[in-house]
């Protein structure tokens, strides 16, 4: 198929995957920030084909795993008014709040629909003036202009029945609070491609000086993820730590300047809580005041909603790549994707939903795991 | 600068408490996955089980009256009504030819009971009973009574049709999931992928740069064709919701064996691909209404495979593993890169990826 066979090549592949072989001299640990790369990596299978040195270490970037119980709280009690169509990407509806889900508040007469796009949410309120039409604004850069640019049109057209529930979070802080946690491992990034297509990778050459780490922008085919690693580990063996492109047929240096004037028009930045990680600053969007008559939160009076999170899992860990999933003592028996304890196991793009449907029929104990990584890496 | 270790004390990461059981039902307990399962066998097994009923297979095989009877029964919910490649009145017929076909049955007779919502037209009633006339003279079978409610409008999607049937097993014939058997080779009949990809297509309002129309196919005179060359087929399945991983599933589950794939070797076409990574849905998973996986001995696999190329219906056959004893009750695949991953069974309905 044109355009993507060519990225699924395993003779290119096992060229590329000889060259990371070739150059890797002692091990280094890399992290995929964008969970459609852990998808990927899993799916095909790229972890098991890297040399022992190479080891990747899953970051935060599921929107749908770090978004925060109390926002799904918060969408599940919008959801559940009379009168309201509340509109969501498909994965978001399985992520279990404090006691249900979105299906669950469907199956219960609510309202709940799955949306390709947020102006397929703004035309829903287009045509029916008489509900309150509310979209769940989550995701990263890279679903931010679609969002801002329905409240925009919302706004335009006088769509006084049209909202968001927004919980936007951005990439360079949580790389830099990765960086900066004591017990950090990382040593190179696989920047997410679809994020840099977006805003381009202005902020990233400050992130790369300051934490001395290479900063590779990659794509999702296996073979943009395999050019990634090789180039990130290049950099790594020479000592270099520079912001590259490698997904070059999707990210310019400036990124998409009309999708960033139009998130700078809407949204501003602000704190952002991350589901298992805590409060990382300046790392999410919210609506400016201009625009605080579209934010849901307010229209329907939830800001009251505070929800804690019951101590049950690891996922924090496993978002900040202090752990893999198959360490974490719940993997596989008490936390299942049917039965999950975190949003990591929801979320298709999760990396223990990864891990537990691709690995499940080899993954080792999570003391045979961590003996492996001690013996590859002493200072770990 | 910020510090994680200032902001959160790792022993306060958190999670939420599961969902571990549903109070009600959900879309996904007729996903034909985990979900459906569960609700067979913590609902239905226990209030009416029986030894025919625990053999969950498309159709029950009766012994009756010195016959051996298949049974089965569907009920079609599909919106939209009429979609490319076929309508409701097509898969009410063909789904449930199908399901008798998997067990070697020779399907014979149907029943036809409609659920009308009020406020319908006529024509489109019409339509739907002429497309169900027409699929049962090409599947070869009989309607031979039916039934008619009426909900009141707003209470259903237009219509929901609810076909049983039933058909004869010839003698020597023992089809079941059961008996799959490491070593056997796994076919599937055709590409798979486009009748879950058309129903998305006009559900949803997608255009995948070329229409896709759906498979909807009975494959009864396949599966004789089959069983002609090679009577001791040990499974045949159909598989609609839940797509091949699904059924792959069940099979391996029910016979204690393990199915592994070659992903380079299953027939995906362009139009699904591109639909499925536009989603980010993985095809294994898309619903198909006129193609069949077989399990087959090994000794028999090219004589079936040359059967079903002859075959209208199996033009596109494809072997695309092979039944192992490795990881019983497990479906794995050797990826294009050379790396493996489960395909587990669905636990409902697949869910579009947000990026």
């Amino acid at each position: 198929m044109k355009y993507i066979d060519e990225f699924n090549d395993p003779d290119l592949a096992r060229r590329l995957l000889d060259e990371i072989r070739a150059t890797a001299t002692r091990p280094w640990a890399l992290m995929e920030v964008c969970g459609g790369q852990t998808h990927s990596i899993i799916r095909h299978g790229i972890d098991q084909l890297l040399p022992e040195q190479v080891e990747l270490i899953h970051g935060p970037g599921c929107p749908v795993c770090v978004t925060p119980l109390e926002i799904i709280d918060k969408a599940l009690e919008i959801a559940s008014r009379p009168g309201v169509i509340f509109c969501s990407f498909g994965d978001m509806l399985r992520v279990p709040g404090t006691d249900r889900d979105l299906f669950r508040v469907k199956g219960e007469g609510g309202d709940v629909r799955v949306v390709y796009s947020p102006l397929d949410a703004l035309e829903l309120a287009r045509s029916n003036p008489d509900r309150e039409v509310v979209f769940f604004a989550i995701g990263f850069e890279t679903t931010a202009p679609a969002n801002a640019m329905a409240v925009h049109q919302a706004r335009r057209l006088g769509l006084a029945n049209f909202s968001l529930l927004v919980s936007h979070v951005r990439v360079p802080p949580a790389i830099e609070a990765i960086m900066s946690a004591p017990a950090c491992r990382v040593q190179g990034f696989l920047a997410a491609g679809h994020v840099c297509s977006v805003m381009g990778t202005a902020e990233y050459p400050e992130l790369a000086e300051r934490f001395g780490v290479p900063l590779v922008v990659t794509g999702f085919e296996p073979l943009d993820i395999l050019e990634g690693i090789r180039r990130a580990v290049r950099q790594l063996e020479s000592g270099e730590h520079r912001v590259e492109n490698a997904y070059a047929r999707a990210v310019r240096e400036d990124g998409n300047p009309a999708a960033v004037r139009m998130i700078e028009e809407v949204f501003e930045v602000t704190d952002r809580s991350w589901r298992g990680i805590g409060r990382i600053p300046s790392s999410g969007w919210r609506l400016t005041d201009a625009f605080r008559a579209f934010d849901a939160e307010h229209r329907f009076d939830v800001t009251r909603i505070r929800t804690e999170e019951p101590a049950e899992c690891r996922s924090g860990d496993v978002l900040q790549g202090l752990i893999k999933p198959t360490e974490c003592s719940a993997f596989g028996t008490t936390c299942t994707p049917r039965t999950p304890l975190g949003a990591t196991m929801v979320s298709s793009e999760g990396a223990c939903a990864a891990y537990y449907l691709y690995r499940r029929m080899n993954a080792p104990t999570p003391q045979a795991t961590r003996a492996a990584r001690e013996e590859m890496n002493p200072v770990a | 600068m910020p510090e994680l270790a200032d902001t959160v004390d790792p022993a306060d990461w958190t999670c939420p408490a599961p969902l571990r059981d549903q109070p009600v039902v959900v879309m996904g307990h007729g996903g034909g996955g985990a979900l459906s399962a569960e609700l067979m066998e913590q609902v239905f097994a226990p209030a009416y089980g029986n030894a025919v009923l625990a053999a969950l297979a498309d159709s029950a095989v009766l012994e009756l009256g010195g016959a051996r009877l298949a049974f089965s029964t569907d009920s079609y919910v599909v919106r939209p009504l009429f979609f490319p490649g076929g309508s409701l009145g097509d898969l009410a017929v063909n789904g449930t030819v199908n399901d008798l076909a998997m067990s070697g049955a020779r399907p014979a007779y149907l029943s036809a009971a409609f659920v009308l919502e009020e406020g319908v037209e006529l024509t489109v009633v019409e339509r739907i009973a002429r497309s169900m006339g027409a699929a049962a003279e090409a599947a070869g079978v009989t309607i031979a009574t039916g039934d008619t409610k009426v909900v009141e409008s707003g209470h259903g999607d237009g219509a929901y049709v609810t076909t049983a049937g039933v058909g004869l097993v010839p003698d020597r014939v023992d089809i079941r999931p059961q008996r799959a058997r490491p070593g056997d080779a796994v076919i599937v009949s055709g590409p798979i992928g486009l009748h879950g990809v058309a129903i998305m297509s006009v559900r949803e309002g997608l255009e995948f740069g070329v229409e896709v129309a759906s498979d909807t196919a009975p494959l009864a005179d396949l599966v004789a064709a089959m069983l002609t060359v090679a009577p001791d087929i040990h499974v045949l399945r159909d598989p609609t919701r839940g797509g091949l991983a699904a059924s792959l599933n069940e099979i391996a589950r029910a016979s204690g064996t393990g199915v592994r794939l070659r992903e380079r070797a299953i027939p995906v076409p362009d139009a699904v691909a591109n639909a499925c990574g536009f989603l980010g849905l993985d095809p294994l998973y898309v619903a198909n209404e006129g193609r069949l996986v077989a399990f087959v001995p090994p000794s028999t696999a090219e004589e079936v495979l040359a059967a079903m190329r002859a075959h209208p219906q199996g033009a596109g056959a494809t072997l695309i593993g092979e039944c192992v004893a490795d990881h019983p009750g497990m479906v794995v695949i050797s990826t294009g890169l050379g790396g493996t991953r489960v395909v587990d069974l669905p636990l409902g309905e697949q869910l579009p990826r947000i990026c």
